[in-house]
């Protein structure tokens, strides 16, 4: 376990976890479509998966590694019902672009 | 005695008005005015075995129900007093009540609001027994604002009719000024003291030394008398009585005649101990009761209106009644308050009687000839004139004799004003007979055909009334007065008020009381029956007659330094305060609301806005948390 730290630096997980919760972020910003917005999330949370198991082998921590089994669990099960919702929406008004979505305001 | 038993009777008229009040919609009336009824003569017939089994004496019993207030050294019991005096007192609360409960099934038979009437009147008995079972002020208090409380519901029972809710509202207001004086007299003595129960304040007074405190039991003496004056309609707080006359019949007859009206005696009575402490008071008390008896009297001689006659009597009864409490002479004002309680009320059913006949008319003008069409209410209504008036054997003649007896012992000057009234009240109780009951009928003839004699339930308790009217004076015969001797044990110092040596004076002063009543009926006579006069139109009276029917013009008096400068004050904080005041209170409010309007543009709606905000907060604040520090 240790080499792989030894050959690939702790830095390196960190900017690549970086890297990735950016993307997710912009995607969620920029982009409109609902689906992809799922995906963002999903980079987002995967991120701080990568950056908890980078960190859990740092330590010598299997507990790091726990954490990660649940946030799939969760991610998995916000998926599920997000998939649902989405469903439910195209049937209501034939579109999954979050701009029409404006019903709830004040 | 029995405290469970008289608790329970308490409650009792309590149950019927929370019974009426919440079910009373949908109960048939014959249900609503036996529940009424039933509740008060309950609690009359217990009232009556506790006073059987208190004869030959008994101690007064202190039943304490809880703590009530507990503060600063001071305690206030939540108890009930019982003795001879509140005893006797609620016997006739709840004696006359029933008689009047069973009158209105009959009288307020028509009446849509049949159980709000019923349970007002349940109320008002409770508050009334209350009020004479409290065992300290505060408890009184509460029976004084309860009491009160009824006396405003049902002089504005009609409330359709804004003359009506007016008075109402007078009443309710002039009571408060006299409140105000209640109030100032229980603090005092709370001072003073350090305690407002009856037993403690009584055990204080006879064997601690007032001496130097003299000035501030005059105080509160005098405020205690200021909320006598107030409850019991005397100078200056008296002009809401005849206005009460607008409630309905029996209320008049129940509250402003017979009991609530007497609630300023018992006050006095009650603490009777202090207020022979403070005889500059007690002056005060006698010089207003006999003024109030004369200009009351006196007004009474011009009115048309056969309530208003009977009210400006009422007011002029409590008078003589005060004026014998000034004197000293308790039990003879508690014997007065207790025979003017049968003649009254039943004067006033009587004329509930004449005036459900006519179908609502009240003016004298409109009526005559009664006494063929109606018989049992002619009869009764003779026999309770002939006793206020003060003929022999009659229990007016006793309960009014003696105050006059009493008065020419206290003060010759107050002995002839007291007689002149008595003369005066002869005259317009008879002028009131002789134009309702005699000569032709000048009202409608749609009226005159409707003519009858009341039904059973009302001319019942008419027949017991005039019975007790005529007979009640057994109670307190001068020589062996029982009623003296039941309340000795109430009144401390009852070395005054035994004028019952009956020598030769007193004799003459008696023949002198009568041959004066005969005289004003003598007058009336002649004036009404011989001559056939009829009263003119109010805007006719010459000279100082119409100073009379203006009554001294003492509402217009209230109506120009009290009423109007309160107006003018209301409309100018209206123009000018107000505006500022609610000017700040609605401009915070707009401040806020335009605030608002701008903020919820944000909420538009748009998801992508939602998210840049939420991912800018989110940065903001780590850029916070783990950069700036």
């Amino acid at each position: 376990m240790e080499q792989v730290l030894q050959i690939i630096g702790i830095e390196q997980y960190i900017y690549l976890s970086v890297i990735l919760f950016c993307i997710g972020v912009f995607g969620i910003l920029y982009r409109r479509n609902a689906i992809v917005m799922f995906m963002s999330i999903e980079i987002m949370l995967n991120a701080a998966n990568l950056l908890l198991v980078a960190f859990s082998n740092y330590h010598e921590d299997a507990q790091g590694q726990v954490f990660v089994f649940f946030t799939m669990a969760v991610a998995a099960a916000e998926v599920a019902i997000g998939l649902a919702i989405l469903v439910a929406i195209y049937r209501h008004i034939g579109s999954i672009d979050i701009d029409k979505l404006k019903n709830l305001k004040g | 005695m029995d405290t469970t038993l008289l608790a329970i009777a308490i409650l009792l008229p309590l149950v019927g008005f929370l019974i009426n009040t919440f079910f009373g919609k949908n109960l048939s009336k014959a249900v609503v005015g036996i529940i009424s009824s039933s509740t008060v003569a309950l609690a009359f017939i217990i009232t009556v075995l506790q006073f059987i089994a208190m004869q030959g004496g008994s101690e007064p019993v202190k039943h304490i129900w809880f703590d009530w207030i507990r503060v600063a050294g001071y305690t206030v019991d939540f108890a009930f007093y019982y003795d001879q005096l509140s005893i006797l007192w609620l016997l006739f609360v709840t004696g006359i009540g029933t008689l009047i409960h069973i009158y209105s099934t009959s009288y307020m038979h028509d009446d849509e609001n049949f159980h709000k009437f019923f349970s007002y009147l349940n109320l008002f008995i409770f508050f009334m027994m209350v009020l004479v079972t409290g065992s300290n002020l505060l408890m009184m208090f509460i029976g004084w604002e309860g009491v009160g409380l009824c006396s405003y519901l049902l002089i504005g029972f009609w409330y359709q009719n804004q003359d009506y809710n007016d008075a109402a509202k007078k009443a309710f207001i002039m009571n408060r000024v006299g409140d105000l004086g209640f109030l100032v007299g229980t603090f005092v003595l709370l001072h003073l003291f350090g305690t407002i129960d009856f037993m403690e304040l009584r055990a204080l007074t006879e064997y601690g030394s007032i001496g130097a405190s003299i000035g501030l039991l005059s105080i509160a003496t005098l405020g205690l008398f200021i909320g006598a004056t107030g409850k019991s309609a005397q100078l200056p707080l008296f002009t809401w009585l005849p206005d009460a006359m607008a409630g309905p019949t029996p209320v008049s007859a129940l509250i402003h005649a017979a009991t609530m009206v007497t609630a300023g005696i018992f006050l006095i009575t009650r603490l009777n101990f202090v207020f022979d402490l403070t005889p500059n008071i007690q002056n005060v008390i006698a010089v207003i009761g006999a003024l109030t008896a004369l200009v009351a009297a006196s007004i009474a001689l011009v009115q048309n209106d056969i309530k208003k006659v009977l009210a400006f009597s009422t007011v002029s009864q409590l008078g003589l009644m005060f004026l014998a409490l000034g004197l000293g002479a308790y039990e003879i004002a508690v014997f007065h308050v207790i025979t003017h309680a049968f003649f009254k009320a039943c004067l006033f059913l009587g004329s509930g009687s004449v005036i459900h006949a006519i179908g609502g008319e009240q003016d004298m003008r409109h009526m005559g000839g009664l006494k063929n069409t109606m018989k049992i209410t002619y009869i009764t209504f003779l026999i309770s004139s002939l006793a206020i008036s003060g003929i022999p054997p009659l229990s007016g003649f006793f309960s009014k004799d003696e105050i006059l007896l009493t008065a020419f012992h206290g003060n010759k000057i107050l002995w002839i004003i007291a007689s002149f009234a008595s003369i005066l009240t002869a005259f317009y109780m008879f002028r009131l007979v002789f134009l309702t009951f005699f000569n032709k009928f000048r009202g409608t003839k749609e009226q005159e055909d409707r003519l009858h004699e009341s039904p059973a339930p009302m001319t019942m308790p008419l027949i017991i009334l005039a019975v007790l009217a005529a007979i009640g004076g057994l109670i307190s015969i001068p020589g062996s007065s029982w009623l003296n001797k039941f309340l000795a044990p109430v009144i401390t110092n009852n070395a005054l008020s035994h004028p019952h040596e009956l020598g030769t004076t007193e004799y003459i002063l008696m023949a002198l009381a009568v041959v004066g009543a005969l005289i004003g009926i003598g007058y009336a006579y002649t004036k009404y029956m011989k001559n056939k006069h009829v009263p003119v139109n109010d805007n006719n009276v010459p000279g100082l007659q119409k100073l009379l029917v203006e009554k001294y013009y003492i509402d217009d008096i209230y109506q120009f330094l009290i009423v109007q400068p309160l107006n003018y004050m209301g409309s100018f904080f209206k123009k000018n305060v107000e505006v500022l005041i609610s000017g700040m209170v609605s401009g915070f409010g707009f401040v806020a609301s335009e605030l608002s309007y701008q903020a919820k543009k944000s909420q538009n709606g748009n998801i992508g806005l939602y998210l840049f905000v939420f991912v800018i907060g989110v940065s903001a604040i780590l850029y916070y948390l783990f950069i700036a520090n």
